[in-house]
């Protein structure tokens, strides 16, 4: 299996992007903000067929669409958190727009618009070229740096909001920068899981791990270990099933450790 | 041509009209109590549904309620805290309930052989097509939702907004929070069957929310709720109509619009 480049590839890639979503996901769990995590990744579609439309690089588009829409759901939050019908008006439009562009963009090219939306609402892990890689690991670097450099006052600003307000924590600027890092995570991740599904590896490992564990450091280990292992043994199974989509594989995998974590704290009070 | 010349357009008003009720007033509670992300999460669980149905070959009607209503149980369980709502659980548990549904359904697609909706319509939907059967299943859901909101309204609206309260006077919150994820997977399973699984979270979401930055009466505000949604539906459907473009694009622009107009006014309060 490891023989073949394209799961070389994907496993490379697919073990990034694994590592940045559960760090991410962990403070996104944390912080009650999966909401968010999912408005981003919709709104990564719209990005890709804006770009699409407009006939440059669509990464280009993926990345200025989720991080334009972090910015706007900092600016519109509060001190803390957005406010749940404000993201879901913001999104539901920007979900809008995607719908008129692939139309557009549909109508302009004869159709052969099927392929590009299906690609980026549900991921295409087998079909990453080695650039594309190399790109996803740099890119997953820079999340994973920006975490560990913030995680100690977001931690703070997270737990005890107003106590870390008085003793001169930037609350509002962390939380921003917070969105931004999770909106590049989002956009990094719709490459090989798909827009639908990289909530997935933000929330369920995270989820798993928050019901495990209250604290940190381990709750973060064990978020980035289950979502590498969602990866890798979701990448296996779509390899040894070939009818079984990737994407599929490895959001079932994050999805069965996250009810195993909550079969095995059954019954605890949270 | 006119609006009105063919039957289709007719089957449409009336489908929309009784969805953009219907959402009115579960969308109302729905962002009172802050469950946004739970409604969207329901709707996307129309996805799964109807791609399983399809491929055990059972009634895509079947399949649209059974995978709402397991998924409005699963969130009521998985969310469930010490006291009341824990939001960080609630938040992880459907974030991973809405990605299963996704997955689950993306794979159904993918082994059924046979001819099913495309993908674009199941996810965004189309008011084209409607039959005289779905706008009498439609109205038949909807009337089923009103008697629950007339029946436990009340007590719904002390639970949600003072639980504790509520819980104290008798009230029974941890049997109203499930029953109402479960009438709001009922009304968002009926509508996502012609607005498709994205958009029908946009009639839910937007006229609520933008009733409630301009009054915190209930009556008033559910009045205003349905008289938003109801001036979003008929608008897009004359403008897809005459315009050709997507029905979806226009329901969440218009209602979009509604947001920032309201938030403007009651800003300036």
């Amino acid at each position: 299996m490891l023989a073949q480049e394209f799961i070389r590839n994907a496993l490379v890639a697919g073990s990034a992007i694994a590592i940045a979503s559960g760090a991410v996901g962990y403070f996104v769990v944390l912080r009650a903000q999966v909401f968010a995590g999912d408005a981003l990744s919709h709104v990564a579609f719209t990005g890709v067929l804006a770009a699409a439309l407009a006939g440059i690089d669509l990464r280009v588009g993926l990345f200025a669409a989720t991080i334009a829409v972090a910015l706007l759901f900092a600016a519109l939050g509060d001190r803390i958190r957005v406010d749940d019908a404000a993201i879901g008006v913001v999104f539901a439009w920007v979900l809008g727009l995607g719908v008129l562009f692939l139309y557009l963009f549909s109508r302009g090219s004869g159709g052969s618009n099927g392929a590009i939306a299906a690609r980026t609402l549900f991921g295409s892990i087998f079909s990453l070229s080695g650039h594309q890689t190399e790109l996803a690991a740099v890119i997953a670097a820079l999340v994973v740096a920006g975490i560990a450099g913030i995680s100690r006052p977001l931690l703070f600003a997270t737990i005890a909001p107003d106590s870390a307000a008085a003793r001169g924590v930037p609350v509002g600027a962390l939380g921003a920068a917070f969105l931004i890092l999770l909106a590049i995570d989002a956009a990094e991740a719709t490459q090989a899981v798909g827009a639908l599904l990289l909530l997935g590896l933000i929330a369920a490992p995270a989820g798993a791990a928050m019901r495990l564990t209250a604290e940190p450091r381990l709750g973060l280990a064990i978020s980035v270990a289950a979502a590498l292992a969602s990866i890798w043994v979701g990448v296996a199974l779509a390899y040894a099933a070939p009818s079984l989509p990737p994407s599929s594989a490895i959001i079932g995998v994050a999805v069965a450790i996250y009810i195993a974590a909550f079969a095995a704290t059954w019954g605890k009070a949270f | 041509m006119g609006l009105f010349a063919y039957p289709f357009m007719v089957n449409a008003l009336e489908a929309g009209t009784i969805v953009a009720l219907m959402a009115a007033v579960a969308g109302w509670f729905m962002v009172l109590r802050r469950q946004s992300f739970a409604g969207h999460t329901l709707a996307v669980m129309s996805f799964p549904g109807a791609s399983g149905a399809a491929l055990a070959g059972i009634p895509l009607a079947l399949g649209y309620f059974g995978s709402c209503s397991i998924a409005a149980i699963a969130i009521a369980a998985g969310s469930r805290g010490r006291m009341g709502r824990n939001r960080q659980q609630e938040s992880a548990v459907i974030g991973t309930v809405q990605v299963a549904g996704f997955a689950l359904g993306f794979l159904f697609l993918s082994l059924y052989s046979g001819v099913l909706e495309s993908l674009e319509t199941l996810l965004f939907g189309s008011f084209l097509g409607i039959t005289q059967d779905q706008v009498l299943t439609l109205l038949a859901v909807a009337a089923g939702v009103a008697v629950f909101f007339v029946l436990v309204g009340r007590p719904l609206l002390y639970a949600s907004i003072d639980p504790a309260a509520a819980q104290a006077r008798g009230v029974p919150v941890r049997l109203l929070e499930p029953a109402f994820l479960l009438v709001l997977g009922l009304a968002v399973a009926a509508t996502a069957q012609i607005t498709g699984v994205l958009l029908v979270f946009a009639l839910l979401v937007a006229p609520a929310a933008a009733a409630q930055r301009l009054t915190a009466r209930v009556g008033a505000g559910l009045a205003l709720t349905a008289a938003i949604g109801l001036a979003v539906t008929w608008l897009a459907l004359s403008l897809s109509y005459y315009t050709d473009y997507p029905i979806g694009f226009f329901i969440t622009s218009l209602g979009f619009a509604a947001y920032v107009v309201a938030h403007g006014i009651g800003r300036r309060r």
